[in-house]
């Protein structure tokens, strides 16, 4: 039998007693009303909590890079005069790994993702991937750079061997890199791409695979009865329709690459330098001197995150490099908004291309 | 228990003979002892029906008697479903379609089918109705342009829409959407349209048009419609086909099924004692 909020039972030909709508009136709904904004204002405290965090951690970094953070921070190169170091050679060490590791991991993650969710049949081996993906994303990066260290590191400095060409094993003498006249290192930026690549790659083929999943199946069915191949669904249909999600996914959880520092110190990336990649510290130079731009990805290198390490550990007597240090926070952070507001630029646009 | 009469079947819509014994007719589709099973689960025993050429077949039964199913397996979408399987014959126009030679890319071109939910793609109106000759091959503009201006007058939405051809499908009505749908059939140039329950999610008046474009484009294409609107089938349909559980129970002229059908089982659902 249903009940009213005053708890009369209603019977049938009979009407029930007038109830009042002033609040307080009613003891149960009084009671629940209460619990219902305990409840609101718990959700809104906690909110509230983990926001004011943030902002007593950005306010005291911003506090500590008072004395350092100005515009020569970002192109002076790193030095152990705390007045002087800047993060030119971390910016420019992060901007050539990540556009290897976006390279590597776009096409291996979109084309998985689509693999597992448009092509393969649902069977035992397929299933124990997908749940495998989402498990491999959980895996500390530490492990990764282990990996790369054993994996990537080692074929880096086979290659070395070869084109160094200082040992029996010279095949490719012929075509040595040694031609721009400059030296090859297995604690290269490919390495380090590789790696990040395997780091970010459970993140990039869960985005795109959610992505995927987001299309209404309506819609493939509706263009393989319209005579479509699998292919031409695929491509015609699921993609656009999945590409907002796609590039915005594959975006931000490359980005997170920029922050990684632990699987990077592993493969012996550089803590302390001021050199380079490729010798190319300005934009200008990606155009002008293209030998140097071929050269940067077999070149040393460090990144944002490392140097940020190094800085905050570095002994001062007055502990001048901590404002170095959040200097160097607040550029990382800086870069990584932009990635994200990129990351919404594309969004926008390529859902303008769909007409939902 | 009121005893049928004709005159308790709604009028049929233009362009449709319920009377007409269509067995003299050339067969368009052909289906003989159609077993169906989703994995070890039978959905279809034994299923024949002959549909005529250019005529419109009702397919009518209780949710679940395997009618869409049946629908399905004409154009091979049923090869979708993982695990489904197929055992019997369905000739259409004389050929086999089950032979595994069979390229189910040019049956569908040749097998157009409409949905029950419209499933407009989030393209143009225009790109719409030209994506299906578009995969085909053809690129010519003028050629795309002529048909999707032919295509979408045959499906009476051309008057609606030729103002708006760059604009959104989504922003087109639910009975325009439908309409859409059926002019994006259209330009695959098939002779066979199947219509799953074409007009379920749309009210009175698009139901009306759907209904008369089907009297109009039988004259041109076969169509077979699956619907739970008995007074749909009885104004759209020349021979109507009743199913129940899997079985095909009873086919025969619409007018016939609706008025005097043999089977005590066809009575009952037509006169709405259950399903």
């Amino acid at each position: 039998m249903s009940t009213r909020g005053s708890g009369t039972p209603i019977v049938a030909g009979q009407q029930s007693a007038p109830v009042s709508f002033i609040s307080g009136t009613d003891g149960s709904i009084r009671r629940r009303l209460f619990l219902s904004r305990v409840f609101s204002w718990t959700c809104r405290f906690v909110t509230y909590a983990a926001l004011a965090v943030l902002i007593v951690l950005l306010a005291a970094i911003i506090w500590s890079s008072v004395g350092r953070l100005a515009f020569d921070f970002v192109y002076n190169p790193n030095s152990s005069n705390p007045i002087k170091a800047g993060m030119l050679a971390g910016l420019w060490g992060s901007f050539w790994l990540i556009l290897f590791t976006a390279l590597f991991s776009v096409p291996v993650g979109v084309g998985s993702a689509i693999y597992l969710e448009e092509i393969a049949k649902d069977s035992f081996f397929v299933r124990v991937i997908k749940t495998n993906i989402s498990n491999l994303a959980g895996v500390p990066s530490i492990v990764y750079g282990i990996l790369g260290y054993t994996v990537f590191r080692s074929l880096a400095a086979v290659l070395k061997v070869w084109f160094d060409g200082q040992h029996a094993f010279n095949i490719l003498g012929l075509f040595r890199l040694r031609l721009l006249k400059l030296p090859i290192y297995e604690d290269n930026i490919l390495v380090g791409a590789l790696t990040l690549t395997l780091v970010v790659l459970p993140t990039v083929i869960s985005a795109a695979q959610e992505a995927l999943r987001s299309v209404p199946s309506s819609i493939r069915v509706a263009s393989l009865a319209l005579g479509a191949t699998r292919w031409q669904t695929i491509w015609r249909q699921v993609i656009p329709a999945a590409l907002p999600g796609i590039s915005t996914g594959v975006i931000l959880s490359t980005s997170r690459a920029i922050g990684e520092a632990a699987p990077l110190i592993m493969l012996g990336a550089l803590t302390i330098t001021t050199m380079v990649p490729g010798n190319i510290d300005s934009p200008v130079k990606l155009i002008t001197r293209p030998l140097q731009v071929l050269h940067a990805p077999l070149d040393q290198f460090t990144a944002m995150p490392i140097e940020i390490y190094d800085w905050s550990k570095r002994p001062d007597p007055q502990d001048r490099f901590t404002a170095v240090a959040a200097s160097g926070i607040i550029v990382l952070m800086l870069v990584l908004l932009s990635v994200n507001a990129v990351a919404m630029v594309v969004r926008h646009y390529a859902s303008r291309r769909l007409k939902w | 228990m009121p005893a049928i009469t004709s005159s308790s079947v709604p009028p049929s819509v233009a362009g449709v003979d319920r009377n007409l014994d269509m067995s003299a007719h050339p067969a368009a589709i052909q289906a003989t002892g159609l077993d169906f099973y989703y994995s070890e689960h039978q959905v279809l025993f034994n299923v024949s029906l002959t549909v005529p050429e250019r005529s419109v077949t009702a397919l009518i039964g209780p949710s679940g008697c395997g009618k869409s199913t049946f629908l399905r397996t004409l154009n091979r979408m049923n090869d979708l479903i993982e695990g489904s399987r197929c055992v019997g014959q369905i000739l259409v126009e004389g050929q086999n379609i089950m032979d595994p030679a069979v390229d189910v890319v040019l049956l569908r071109k040749h097998v157009g089918m409409v949905f029950q939910k419209s499933t407009p793609f989030p393209k143009s109106i225009f790109d719409n109705v030209a994506y299906g000759p578009r995969v085909s091959g053809e690129t010519n503009r003028s050629v795309l342009a002529d048909l999707v201006e032919s295509c979408l007058k045959k499906a009476a939405l051309w008057d609606e829409v030729k103002d708006r051809l760059t604009k959104s499908a989504m922003a087109l009505s639910g009975g325009q959407q439908q309409r859409l749908c059926i002019a994006r059939t259209l330009a695959t140039n098939p002779r066979i349209i199947l219509m799953d329950e074409p007009a379920s999610a749309l009210d009175p008046a698009s139901t009306d048009r759907i209904e008369n474009l089907i009297g109009e484009l039988c004259a041109n294409y076969t169509i077979v419609i699956v619907t739970h609107n008995m007074q749909q089938a009885s104004r759209v349909s020349h021979q109507t086909a009743f199913f129940y559980k899997g079985v095909l129970v009873e086919t025969g002229p619409t007018m016939k099924i609706f008025t005097g059908p043999s089977e005590k089982k066809t009575e009952d659902y037509i006169t709405g004692r259950f399903g």
